[in-house]
């Protein structure tokens, strides 16, 4: 490539978290309402319309052959209900089932608008929506853990687990209290966050890079480099729905993990 | 122009951070084909065991790639 065809050409941009900031469609009494938001609300009320037409018939009494969507939404439930409310929390999870089947499903449909052609954005890849629920979970732990043991006893338990030589609890005590209360939520919420953030640049990067590479770079290597990068990046794109499912189900399944833990004695 | 390269140094940062992680995470997954080789019935069992594994060691990466694009 000669340095001149070079220099006419415009300087790639890589892709950046300016990506995640697009302009606002309108503003709604002071609230910019942008690609995210619709994005975040679009997805409750998908999740909200299916689970609700699935089990209308149950509701009115006449469930009992289940039809396709019923059948769809059955097991959809069933999974959460069966593999990780019943697998990792036992017979107590299944009062927790409601919570973690809509975190699970809210968080999958979040990350899934990442690919879906016209968005193409995850909700979830702004950190406000995976805090939001990551507060919610942190709130159910710890709610139940001092309703369970009372407010010191909780603590205590969390601190000073028995059967340890005392010199330990020096170390012991403030990384339990410091792993329950920030590291847990923070941890669940950044996986989350930013697995979507870096999976949709990627995305981007391919996307983009190939677009450069064959309309702007030009030439043998830049056609051959474009069409290597554009067939990656469908590629990437099927990946991308894996680590999406994926994510919504660790998100729950610790979920249902730290609720299990403050359920039973633990250590 | 020639020979100009563009881009931030934390990347590379981030790049030599993945090393841990990544080899925590294929670790945990030769651990997990091994027992499962071993006893193929203990599948369902182990499967969630090494998720969590798996997403707490990519915790670490994540926290990673979060800090690269925090810290300038």
């Amino acid at each position: 490539m000669s340095t001149a065809l070079l220099a006419e050409s415009t300087a790639f941009k890589a892709p950046g978290p300016s990506d995640f900031e697009p302009p606002p469609f309108f503003t709604l009494a002071g609230v910019e309402v942008n690609k995210p938001i619709v994005i975040v609300l679009l997805s409750a009320v998908i999740v909200a319309a299916f689970f609700y037409a699935a089990s209308r018939r149950i509701a009115a009494g006449q469930g009992m052959v289940p039809g396709k969507l019923q059948y769809a939404g059955e097991s959809a439930y069933g999974f959460v209900r069966n593999s990780i409310a019943l697998e990792t929390i036992g017979k107590d999870g299944l009062r927790f089932v409601p919570v973690l089947a809509t975190l699970f499903f809210f968080i999958a449909v979040n990350n899934m608008f990442g690919i879906i052609p016209p968005f193409q954005l995850p909700g979830t890849s702004k950190i406000a929506i995976p805090l939001g629920l990551a507060l919610i979970v942190w709130v159910i732990y710890n709610w139940l853990g001092i309703q369970r043991m009372g407010f010191v006893g909780y603590f205590k338990a969390m601190m000073f687990p028995p059967g340890i030589p005392w010199p330990v609890y020096i170390i012991l005590a403030p990384i339990e209290l410091l792993s329950n209360v920030i590291v847990r939520p923070v941890t669940l919420c950044l996986r989350l966050t930013l697995n979507m953030f870096a999976g949709h640049l990627v995305l981007v990067l391919f996307v983009l890079g190939g677009e450069y590479l064959l309309l702007e770079y030009g030439g043998v290597v830049g056609v051959l480099a474009g069409s290597v990068s554009i067939l990656a990046s469908i590629v990437v794109t099927f990946f991308e729905l894996f680590i999406q499912l994926l994510q919504a189900y660790v998100f729950t399944l610790l979920a249902a993990l730290y609720i299990g833990g403050a359920l039973v004695d633990e250590h | 122009m020639e020979g100009e390269l563009n881009g931030s140094l934390n990347m590379i940062g981030y790049g030599l951070a993945t090393l841990g992680p990544g080899l925590a995470i294929g670790l945990i997954f030769a651990a997990y084909i091994n027992s499962v080789a071993r006893q193929p019935e203990a599948r369902g069992v182990l499967q969630s065991i090494a998720i969590l594994g798996f997403a707490l060691a990519e915790a670490l990466a994540i926290i990673g790639i979060g800090l690269a694009f925090v810290l300038n």
